[in-house]
């Protein structure tokens, strides 16, 4: 189960806020295909936050395929939907770190680093779409 | 879908001065709606208005459904204790669910067996909104729910009224004075100034349409409605509508909901109503 939290003063809207924590959770697998998220009413009550942005929040999560609505029951994270474990995430970031050394060694500055990953990054998402 | 809350040219009058005048608004059901402006603005006659206790002048004001009102004061017989207050709300109302409010004052921690005298500022507004909520109303009217109560007690009794509101089909419409209070808590914004509406809208809606600005006096403004202008030395600050700006010289951002109420109450000559939303997408 989640427990989502707010931070008031992030400026980050709070529905997104909620996304992300999911997304976050699926990725660390601290929720895991099956797991129920809380009811509308649960997390309401527990933030005092409007129960259309619970809502919005939910169906954002459903449009990108990572939980499903249950009619009657409830908001679950779909099959399928499988973050890496904590194992591959160490592994990743070992190698990810090796990288960064060698940039590093051959005279690539944090700036250059991270436009370096953005690009990458980019285009392996368009990729991706193709 | 029916409004929850439909007035249409509405104008009330008290004595020989209008409280009220050619207000016209929709607040689609399932929202929660927060009602601000300040004092005198009209706040309390339109809830007054929307739940019936009084009758218009011009106009008229609907709610789909039944609807229950939450007075300021908190409306409880001191002496009586909390089971006392049940069972006259019971006897008053033909619509009445006795379960769910025991069961809810219980879930509060609230003992039937106390005097309203005894209990803290917070229960008591927990008591008199659970007594409205018993009579299973689709609309329910708060004046200044959170008012004179302490942060936590405020936190707590907006959680209860908002997980309500999650439980089933209500609308609600609260009015407020802290604004701070209102940002993450409500869907659809009223403002209310002087007697006129000045703004109703989706509260993200309202926010998107709307840009901050910061830049030098002299840049224009072309490309957007301003609703709000402050000046200190050469730099300006603006609340508009619309835009990006066409002047380069701007940094925009988008308002807070603070801001953006600001705004219009510091100029009541701006509005944002449907139906110049509609006209300006």
């Amino acid at each position: 189960m989640i427990e989502f939290n707010l931070d008031r003063g992030s400026g980050v809207s709070t529905y997104l806020q909620l996304v992300h924590q999911v997304r976050q959770a699926l990725r660390l697998g601290t929720l895991r295909p099956g797991d129920q998220l809380p009811t509308a009413r649960e997390v309401v009550e527990s933030l005092a936050i409007n129960p259309n942005t619970v809502l919005k929040a939910y169906r954002e999560l459903e449009r990108e395929g990572l939980v499903e609505g249950r009619p009657g029951m409830g908001t679950f994270v779909r099959q399928g939907v499988a973050g890496a474990t904590l194992a591959e995430h160490t592994r990743l970031r070992r190698g990810l770190e090796a990288w960064v050394r060698e940039a590093r060694s051959a005279g690539l500055d944090q700036e250059d680093l991270r436009a370096l990953f953005s690009v990458v990054l980019a285009d392996a998402a368009k990729e991706g779409a193709a | 879908m029916r409004p929850a809350l439909e007035a249409t040219g509405l104008g009330v009058r008290h004595r020989r001065t209008w409280a009220l005048r050619d207000c016209s608004l929709s607040v689609p059901a399932g929202r929660v709606a927060a009602l601000v402006g300040p004092n005198g603005a009209g706040k309390t006659t339109l809830m007054h208005a929307a739940v019936g206790l009084l009758r218009p002048a011009l106009g008229s004001v609907r709610v789909a459904g039944a609807a229950a009102f939450v007075a300021q004061d908190k409306p409880l017989y001191e002496s009586f204790t909390v089971a006392e207050m049940l069972a006259f709300g019971r006897r008053m109302n033909t619509r009445w669910d006795d379960a769910a409010a025991a069961g809810r004052l219980a879930g509060l921690g609230i003992p039937l067996r106390r005097r309203v005298s005894g209990l803290s500022g917070g229960q008591q507004a927990q008591v008199a909104v659970t007594l409205a909520l018993a009579g299973r109303p689709d609309l329910l009217v708060l004046d200044e729910p959170l008012a004179n109560l302490d942060p936590l007690a405020r936190h707590d009794v907006m959680r209860s009224i908002l997980g309500e509101a999650a439980g089933r089909e209500l609308t609600v419409l609260l009015s407020s004075h802290v604004v701070s209070d209102l940002a993450d808590t409500c869907d659809w914004l009223i403002v209310l100034n002087g007697g006129r509406l000045q703004v109703s809208g989706d509260i993200e809606e309202l926010l998107d349409d709307h840009l901050v600005l910061t830049g030098p006096g002299e840049a224009s403004a072309a490309g957007t409605r301003v609703v709000a202008a402050s000046r200190t030395g050469r730099q300006a600050g603006l609340l508009v509508r619309g835009g990006p700006p066409l002047d380069p010289r701007w940094r925009a951002r988008r308002p807070g909901l603070d801001e953006l109420v600001m705004g219009y109450l510091r100029s009541p000559d701006s509005a944002a109503l449907p139906h110049l939303t509609r006209a300006g997408a």
